[in-house]
C-alpha cells in the first residue's frame, strides 16, 4: 500500500514529520517498506527565468539564453524552440545529475559558445515522454524557488506493509484514522453529500444466487451517468497515482482506483452503451468464458461469483471487470457498480484463476460492508466533477451484510495479557479513535467494532488495539519465574544421544553437512525411495521432488561435487530425519557419514607418512561402531549380517543388528552400479545409523561397576586356524570366546592371510586368546585344555583346524 | 721393578688409552693392563715373592698404577661412550620440518546450524524450557487450521506450502511452513504449565538469494495461568542478550499480525554495519530477527485448553537467520551445498561445545 504525504494530510490533521509518521506506523503495524522523497533527486533544480535570449551565432536551432536563477544570471545554450525571455522554467545547474539522459551536468562549450548547466523539458525530469519544449511553469512560480516544490514533487511517498487482518489500512482514510489513534494528529470530518439522481436509473440489478450462496454478493448498488465526457483526469489526481505507481488511463477508471486506494473501497465502471439488458450477479456456468481488462480469457465456473448481462458474463465480481464493457475516452454513459463481494469466494476464485488484482486483494480481506452506497455517492460525486453528465437515482439490489456482532469486553483483560496498566480512560480513548463503539459504565463494556474491522471480533482483539496503538515498548519486560534450584536437564534421551554422535562423528574427522530433505524421484527411487505419498505436489523443482528415503544420497552428491571442484578426499556426515511413509513414526532420525578418496581415521588425501587407504569398508565400520559405542551400545550384542541393501558393495557391506529384528544401522563400499548412477566416482565407502533403534543405554544411577584389576598375570596364546575363504573372522572369534567364558577374556584377530603355503581356497587366520586366571596362577595342563577346548569349538563351528 | 720402570708403564698405558679410538680398543688395552694376565695384575702378582721391607713401597706404587690407569680407562670410556651416542643420535636426525597429521580431530566440523541450535538450547534449557519435536509431513490441521488460519484465510498464501497427494480420506498433508504445528502437538499431549522450544526444519516453496525451499526455525512456547507480553519481552532480550553474547541489544518490538497469536509483534535489533561485517548491540539500523506474540484464544480452544484459565506467549525466529548475523555468513544457500570449503570455513570444532558456564562461543 502506497501513498504521499499530502494524500494523508486530506485525511489526516497533523504537523508531525515524515519520519514522526513513518516511526510511527511502523511501530503501530502498518510497516515501512519505504519512503521516497522524489524532491531528493531534484534538489539542486530551482525554478529560473530567461531574461535574455538571442540566437547562437554558429548554431540556427539553438539560443543563447541568460538565465535568472534567483542567485545569479547564467548563460545556458538551449535548443529548445519554447525558450524565449520571460519563460519561467526548470534549471538544472552544473553538477546536477538529470535522469532522463542519465547525465551529470558540467560546464561545457556548444559550437563554442559556453553553456552553465540546462533548462529542462519534462522527459529530462522522467515526468513524462513530453520533449517538444522546455518545461513552462506558471509566472507566479518564484525564480530561485524549489523546483521539486513548482511541479509538485515535494510530496515523499510511503510504501506500508499491509498485513491480512486490515483491509481498513488498504485505504488512506484508514492509516489516518490509525495514526490518529496512535496520537500522531486528528482524523478529519470528510462527510460525502449525495448526489441527487435526476431520473430513474434504466439498468436493473438482479442478484440471482441460490439460497446457499446468498452470501457470494448480499449487496450491489449501481447507477447510470449518462452524457460524460471521458478525458483525461485532473493533474492532480494524475499525480497522486503516478506517485503510488498506477498508470492514469482516463478519468473514469482513474476515479475508480483512486477511491479503491483512498477509502479502501473497489468500483467498477461499465460502459453502459456496451450493456444489453439487466446487470446480473450470480454464479457462473460451466463453459462460460470472458475477457477481462488484463487482456486474458478466463473460463468460468459454478463456484464462481460473475457479473453478467442478459446476454454474457462481463467479469468476476470482486476480482477483475471486462475487456469489452470497460469504459474508454469514446464513453458517454457509464453505469458505476459499488457491490459487497464475499472474502472467501472471492479468494477462492483468484486463487482458482491466479488473477491478482487491487479490487481482489481487498475484496477477500473484507471491505467496509457500510461503505457500498457512500462509495458509490463519492463516485458519482467526482464523475460529475470531472466528466460532467447527469446521474440517475441511484438502485441497490440485496441489503447490507450484518455487522459483527457486539461482544463482552473487560478492560482487565489488557492487563491480564500484556502486563500494562493502563487508566480505562485511555483504553476508551484509543478504541474510540478506531471507530469502536463502547457502552458501559464500569470496566466491563459492551464493544462493536465498526464495519471496516472485520477482523475485530472478540475482546482479545481489543487488546491488540490498545497494545499497538500504546507501543509494546511501554510494556515493562518482567523476568518468568525461574524453575526453584539448578536447572534440570531437558533433553529427551533421543536428543541427547544424537548431540553425542553429532560430535562423536566429528571428532573422528567427518565434517557435517546439511543436505536438502528432498531429492530428485529417481535418485530416491534408487535407494527404494519412490513411494508416491512422499512425492510433492507442487515442487520447486524436480531436483527436490521426492521426500529422502536415507541421508546417503544428499551426502553423496555432495561429495560428488566436492570431488568435481577438486577436493578429492574428505569425509562428510549427516544427523537428520528420513521417510519411510507420510505418516510422523515413518519419520526416522539417521546419523550418516560418506568417506571418499582416500579417507580414514588419520586424515585423508596423500601424506608423506605413508598412503592414506582408499575409502573402504574398515573405515566406515569404525565409524558406525565408534558411534554405537558413544552411545553406550554394549557391542557384544551387535551382529554383523551380510544382508546390506542393494546401493552397497554385496561382498562388502553388511547390517548391524541387535538381534534378529532390529537392525542399528549399515556400512560398506558404495555399489559402483549407484556410484555411475551418480555419476560419483569410486572410492566412496558409507554408513547410516538409525538412532531411534538404538536401545538406551541401560543406566542404574550414576555409579559405574567396580574394576576388576586382578592381581594374577593374563595369559596369552596364538591359534593359527585354516578355514575355508568365506568363513568369516566374526564366527571363529566368536567360537573361540565362547570355548570357556569363565577364563577366556579377550579374543583378537591377528593375521589374515591367503597365498603362498595356504591351499586354494582357504585362509589362514589367526588368533589372539587371552586367558585371565582368577583364583590362582594357571598350571600348563590348565592353559593347553583351554586351548583344546578353543580349538574344538572353532572346528565345530567353521570347520576350521589348527595350522600345523 | 724400579720406579722409573713403573713410571715408563705408567706414561706408556695412559697413551694407549688416550689412544684407544673406540670402546673396542680401549677394552684391549684395559685387558692388557688390568686384565687377569695384564702387566699391572703381572706386577701385583710379584708382590707374595718380594722382601717384605721392598713389599710395601712397591705395593703402594703398583696400587698407585693401578688407580690411575683405572680412573683413565674410567674418563676415557665415558668420553667415547658419549661420543658413541652422539653419533647414533647424528645419524638419526630426522627433517622435522616435515609436516605431520595433527588427527581426525582438526580435520571434523560441526555444521552452523546444529551448533547455533546447541547454544539456542543452553539459553532456554537454564530457563526451564524443554525441547519439544515434531514431524516434518504435517497434517493441514495442525499447519494451519488449529493455529487459527482456516482453510480460506489469506495468511495461508503467504505461506507457499509444499503439498502431498491427497489421501482417500481427503486429507492433504504437507511440509510444515513453521514449525509452530509443534505447539499444537504439545498442547494436546501436555497439560500446562508448559515451557518448550522446538528447533527444526521447515519448508516453503520458494528459492532466491535470501530464501531456500528448506531452513530451520525455532518454535518457543509458554502456556500457564499468568504469562504475559512483559514476561516474553523479558525473555527474548535475556535470549538475544546471551545468544550474541553482548551486555546489551537494543531491540525494537513492532506491532504485527499472525493469526495464531494476538497481540503480534515483530522483533528487530539494534546494529551496525563495519565495513561488511554486522555488529549487534551497536549502531542505529534495524535487522527483523523475529515473530511472536500472546496465543490466540482459537490456537488454546483447538487443543482443548481454556483460554479464560491459561494463556501464554509464542515465538518463532529462523535459526540459519541468526547463525548467519552472529557469525557473518553472508548466503543462505551455501548452508545446504555440502561445500567442504563452506564447511570447513564456517563449521566449529567438534569440542567447541557450547555452556553458559564457559561462553557460548568461547
Amino acid at each position: 500500500m502506497k501513498f504521499t504525504l499530502s494524500w494523508l494530510k486530506e485525511h489526516l490533521d497533523t504537523e508531525a514529520s515524515v519520519d514522526e509518521i513513518a516511526d510511527t506506523l511502523t511501530r503501530i503495524g502498518l510497516e515501512i517498506e519505504d519512503v521516497f522523497d522524489p524532491a531528493t533527486a531534484l534538489k539542486t533544480f530551482r525554478v529560473a527565468e530567461v531574461v535574455n535570449a538571442k540566437k547562437h551565432p554558429d548554431a540556427d536551432k539553438l539560443q543563447v539564453l541568460e538565465v535568472d536563477t534567483g542567485k545569479e544570471r547564467l548563460q545556458v545554450v538551449c535548443g529548445a524552440p519554447n525558450a524565449r525571455v520571460g519563460l519561467r522554467g526548470v534549471f538544472a545547474p552544473v553538477g546536477a545529475y538529470v535522469p532522463g539522459i542519465d547525465l551529470t551536468l558540467t560546464k561545457v562549450k556548444i559550437r563554442g559558445v559556453e553553456s552553465n548547466g540546462m533548462m529542462a523539458s519534462e522527459r529530462e525530469l522522467e515526468l513524462s515522454d513530453e520533449h517538444s519544449g522546455i518545461i513552462e511553469l506558471s509566472s507566479k512560480t518564484k525564480v530561485g524557488s524549489s523546483a521539486a516544490k513548482a511541479l509538485g514533487l515535494d510530496d515523499p511517498v510511503f510504501a506500508i506493509a499491509i498485513t491480512p487482518n486490515r483491509p481498513d489500512c488498504l485505504g488512506v482514510r484508514g492509516v489516518a484514522r490509525d495514526l490518529a489513534a496512535a496520537g500522531l494528529g486528528k482524523l478529519k470530518k470528510l462527510p460525502g453529500k449525495p448526489v441527487k439522481g435526476g431520473f430513474d436509473n434504466p439498468v436493473a440489478i438482479k442478484l440471482e444466487f441460490p439460497k446457499e450462496a446468498k452470501d457470494a454478493c448480499p449487496i450491489f448498488a449501481g447507477r447510470l451517468v449518462r452524457d460524460v465526457t471521458n478525458a483525461k483526469s485532473p493533474d492532480w489526481l494524475q499525480r497522486r497515482l503516478k506517485a503510488i505507481g498506477l498508470r492514469p488511463i482516463n478519468a473514469l477508471v482513474d476515479i475508480t482506483n483512486y477511491i479503491s486506494f483512498d477509502r479502501g473501497r473497489p468500483l467498477h465502471v461499465y460502459d453502459a452503451d456496451k450493456l444489453s439488458g439487466a446487470i446480473r450477479a450470480r454464479l457462473g456456468k460451466k463453459g462460460e468464458k470472458f475477457v477481462a481488462l488484463d487482456g486474458k480469457a478466463y473460463a468460468v465456473d459454478e463456484t464462481m461469483c460473475v457479473i453478467a448481462d442478459d446476454a454474457r458474463v462481463l467479469g468476476l465480481g470482486g476480482v477483475i471487470g471486462g475487456e469489452d464493457t470497460g469504459c474508454t475516452e469514446e464513453t458517454t454513459n457509464v453505469f458505476i457498480e459499488s457491490a459487497y463481494f464475499d472474502p472467501k469466494r472471492t479468494a477462492q476464485t483468484g486463487r482458482t484463476l491466479n488473477i491478482q488484482s487491487d479490487a481482489r486483494f481487498r475484496f477477500e480481506r473484507g471491505v467496509d460492508s457500510e461503505f457500498v452506497e457512500p462509495g458509490l455517492e463519492l463516485a458519482t460525486h467526482m464523475v460529475t466533477e470531472f466528466c460532467g453528465g447527469a446521474p440517475s437515482k441511484i438502485t441497490i439490489a440485496g441489503k447490507t451484510p450484518k455487522p459483527t456482532s457486539a461482544f463482552k469486553f473487560d478492560m482487565a483483560l489488557i492487563g491480564r495479557l500484556s502486563g500494562l496498566s493502563l487508566p480505562y480512560s485511555e483504553i476508551r480513548r484509543r478504541l474510540t479513535a478506531l471507530g469502536i463503539t463502547l457502552e458501559g459504565k464500569a470496566n466491563v463494556l459492551k464493544a462493536s467494532p465498526p464495519p471496516w474491522r472485520p477482523d475485530i471480533t472478540g475482546a482479545v482483539d481489543l487488546v491488540e488495539e490498545v497494545v499497538r496503538l500504546i507501543g509494546v515498548d511501554h510494556v515493562p519486560a518482567t523476568p518468568l519465574a525461574r524453575m526453584a534450584g539448578v536447572a534440570a536437564p531437558v533433553l529427551t534421551g533421543l536428543q541427547a544421544r544424537q548431540k553425542r554422535v553429532r560430535r562423536l562423528l566429528a571428532t573422528r574427522g567427518l565434517v557435517e553437512a546439511v543436505t536438502w530433505s528432498f531429492l530428485p524421484l529417481d535418485v530416491a527411487k534408487l535407494f527404494g525411495g519412490d513411494q508416491p505419498e512422499l512425492t510433492l505436489a507442487n515442487p520447486i523443482s524436480t531436483e527436490l521432488s521426492q521426500m529422502r528415503p536415507s541421508l546417503l544420497p544428499g551426502l553423496i552428491t555432495a561429495a560428488k561435487r566436492n570431488r568435481d571442484r577438486g577436493f578429492s578426499d574428505g569425509a562428510l556426515f549427516e544427523l537428520g530425519q528420513a521417510y519411510r511413509g507420510a505418516e510422523p513414526t515413518d519419520q526416522y532420525v539417521a546419523a550418516s557419514g560418506v568417506r571418499f578418496g582416500n579417507s580414514a581415521l588419520d586424515g585423508a588425501g596423500r601424506h608423506w607418512s605413508g598412503e592414506t587407504p582408499a575409502a573402504d569398508w574398515t573405515a566406515v565400520k569404525a565409524d558406525a561402531v565408534a558411534a554405537l559405542a558413544a552411545l553406550g551400545f554394549d557391542q557384544s550384542k551387535l551382529m554383523i549380517a551380510r544382508e546390506a541393501p542393494a546401493w552397497f558393495h554385496p561382498g562388502r557391506s553388511a547390517v548391524l543388528k541387535l538381534g534378529p529384528k532390529v537392525t542399528l544401522g549399515v556400512f560398506g563400499e558404495l555399489h559402483p552400479d549407484i556410484l555411475a548412477t551418480l555419476e560419483a566416482d569410486a572410492p566412496m565407502a558409507a554408513f547410516e545409523l538409525f538412532l531411534d533403534n538404538v536401545p538406551p543405554a541401560k543406566s542404574k544411577g550414576t555409579a559405574k561397576s567396580a574394576l576388576e584389576a586382578l592381581d594374577l598375570q593374563p595369559v596369552r596364546r596364538d591359534f593359527a586356524f585354516l578355514v575355508d575363504g568365506d568363513v568369516d573372522a566374526g564366527n571363529v572369534v566368536r567360537a573361540a570366546a565362547s570355548a570357556d567364558r569363565s577364563l577366556i577374556s579377550a579374543v583378537g584377530v591377528f593375521d589374515v592371510f591367503t597365498g603362498k603355503g595356504v591351499p586354494e581356497g582357504k585362509k589362514s587366520l589367526a588368533i589372539e586368546v587371552t586367558l585371565q586366571p582368577r583364583n590362582k596362577t594357571l598350571t600348563d595342563a590348565e592353559i593347553d585344555a583351554v586351548a583344546e577346548k578353543v580349538v574344538a569349538a572353532v572346528a565345530k563351528a567353521t570347520g576350521g583346524k589348527l595350522r600345523g | 721393578m724400579s720406579a722409573p720402570e713403573l713410571d715408563s708403564l705408567r706414561a706408556e698405558l695412559l697413551a694407549a688409552i688416550a689412544g684407544a679410538c673406540d670402546l673396542g680398543a680401549l677394552e684391549d688395552v684395559r685387558v692388557g693392563a688390568l686384565g687377569k694376565k695384564g702387566r699391572v695384575s703381572a706386577l701385583m702378582q710379584r708382590l707374595g715373592s718380594m722382601p717384605p721391607e721392598e713389599r710395601r713401597d712397591f705395593g703402594q706404587a703398583v696400587n698407585a698404577l693401578k688407580t690411575a690407569v683405572a680412573e683413565a680407562l674410567e674418563v676415557k670410556q665415558q668420553e667415547l661412550a658419549s661420543a658413541a651416542t652422539a653419533e647414533r643420535l647424528a645419524d638419526e636426525t630426522a627433517d622435522v620440518t616435515l609436516p605431520v597429521r595433527e588427527g581426525p580431530l582438526a580435520e571434523g566440523r560441526i555444521h552452523p546450524v546444529s551448533q547455533v541450535t546447541d547454544e539456542i538450547t543452553e539459553i532456554f534449557a537454564d530457563m526451564g524450557f524443554s525441547i519439544a519435536e515434531g514431524p516434518d509431513i504435517e497434517t493441514d490441521f495442525n499447519n494451519f487450521t488449529a493455529l487459527n488460519i482456516p482453510p480460506e484465510h489469506p495468511a495461508r498464501q503467504d505461506h507457499d506450502t509444499f503439498y502431498f497427494a491427497e489421501k482417500p480420506d481427503g486429507t492433504r498433508p504437507l511440509l510444515r511452513t513453521h514449525t509452530s504445528p509443534v505447539q499444537i502437538r504439545t498442547m494436546l499431549k501436555e497439560k500446562p504449565p508448559l515451557r518448550i522450544i522446538a528447533p527444526g526444519r521447515v519448508y516453503r516453496c520458494d528459492s532466491d538469494q535470501t530464501h531456500t525451499p528448506m531452513f530451520h526455525q525455532i518454535e518457543g512456547l509458554v502456556i500457564d495461568e499468568d504469562t504475559h507480553l512483559g514476561h516474553l519481552k523479558w525473555v527474548l532480550q535475556e535470549f538475544c542478550r546471551a545468544f550474541f553474547e553482548v551486555p546489551e541489544v537494543k531491540m525494537r518490538f513492532r506491532a504485527s499480525h499472525f493469526p495464531f497469536t494476538e497481540p503480534s509483534m515483530e522483533v528487530d535489533i539494534g546494529y551496525a554495519k563495519v565495513g561488511d561485517e554486522i555488529r549487534i548491540g551497536e549502531g542505529d539500523r534495524w535487522l527483523e530477527i523475529l515473530g511472536c506474540g500472546m496465543v490466540h484464544p482459537n490456537v488454546l480452544k483447538a487443543v482443548q485448553l481454556d483460554p479464560k484459565k491459561y494463556q501464554g506467549f509464542a515465538f518463532g525466529l529462523g535459526i540459519d537467520r541468526i547463525a548467519m548475523l552472529k557469525y557473518g555468513m553472508p548466503d543462505l544457500r551455501a548452508f545446504f551445498s555440502g561445500d567442504l570449503r563452506w564447511l570447513k570455513h564456517y563449521g566449529f570444532s567438534p569440542l567447541a561445545v557450547p555452556t553458559l558456564a564457559a561462553g557460548l562461543s568461547r
